[in-house]
């Protein structure tokens, strides 16, 4: 067991932990706080993946961002009974079972697969390539373009469905 | 070295709890944490295959940083939705939304 390992079993308990909590929370803002603890875990996880831009982006865009925006929106649709009573529906035990048994069929087809050796390493400068493949018309700078208007459509479709229409 | 068939396993198991997230409970706005939970295992994923074989070429990160704003944009379009349902119906347990038109 290298270092490496006891931290990466660490970060991958606390995030199944907290992943688990998220879904049996019963009280919402609970369950907010526990998904930014996931979200946090992932990002140590990124780290361990050598991909420290994607833990910055984890931390600033999931947690500063979406994981407020929930807060906010569980905020905003809040009754005064709200959180007595179960949680989940009648349901639950299908669901239980389907992912229980999605889970098994993953494991099995993972112990199966015959994994390719590690031969190149990350190059040392895999950040100034990534940049540059956002604004290289011969790589991906379709994609960054779409991913922009993306966000713009996104943002006036929320304004115009939740916006005030006095 | 930790075995890429840890990042996958790690990655199903979460996939799996933010399934049964999204399945099992009332609430609409914790059925988007479940799926705000399945978007990281896909991205823990990605970033796995591309450390582990191909790191000299960006496309990896690429991917997962799509799929990041992808995840942004679709939980402020949703998030906006149940405002507007809430407004209307005073709830936003996800069983009594049954008319498309009341």
């Amino acid at each position: 067991m290298t270092a490496l390992q006891i931290i990466f079993l660490i970060a991958a308990a606390a995030t199944l932990i907290s992943g688990l909590m998220v879904v049996t929370a019963r009280n919402l803002v609970h369950a907010a706080l526990w998904l930014i603890a996931a979200l946090f875990s992932v990002a140590i996880l990124f780290v361990l993946l050598e991909a420290g831009f994607l833990a910055a982006v984890q931390v600033v865009l999931y947690i500063g961002a979406i994981a407020i925006l929930i807060i906010f929106a569980i905020m905003l649709t809040r009754r005064v009974m709200q959180d007595t009573g179960p949680q989940t529906n009648q349901q639950w035990w299908v669901g239980a079972i389907i992912a229980v048994a999605l889970f098994a069929a993953l494991f099995v087809v993972l112990q199966q697969v015959v994994y390719p050796e590690v031969t190149t390493a990350i190059p040392p400068d895999s950040l100034k390539a990534l940049g540059n493949s956002f604004v290289d018309p011969n790589q991906y700078m379709l994609p960054f373009e779409l991913a922009s208007v993306l966000l713009l459509a996104a943002m006036i479709g929320a304004i115009a469905v939740a916006g005030d229409k006095k | 070295m930790i075995p890429l068939s840890w990042y996958l396993t790690l990655a199903a198991a979460l996939f799996c709890v933010g399934l049964y997230g999204v399945l099992a409970r009332k609430n609409a706005v914790a059925i988007l944490m479940g799926i705000e939970l399945m978007l990281n295992a896909v991205n823990i994923n990605l970033v796995a295959f591309w450390h582990y074989l191909t790191p000299a070429v960006s496309s990896g990160q690429m991917f997962a940083i799509v799929v990041f704003a992808v995840a942004a944009a679709e939980a402020a379009v949703g998030l906006a939705l149940i405002i507007s349902i809430y407004r209307r119906r005073q709830s936003v347990v996800a069983e009594e939304m049954d008319l498309m038109k009341w």
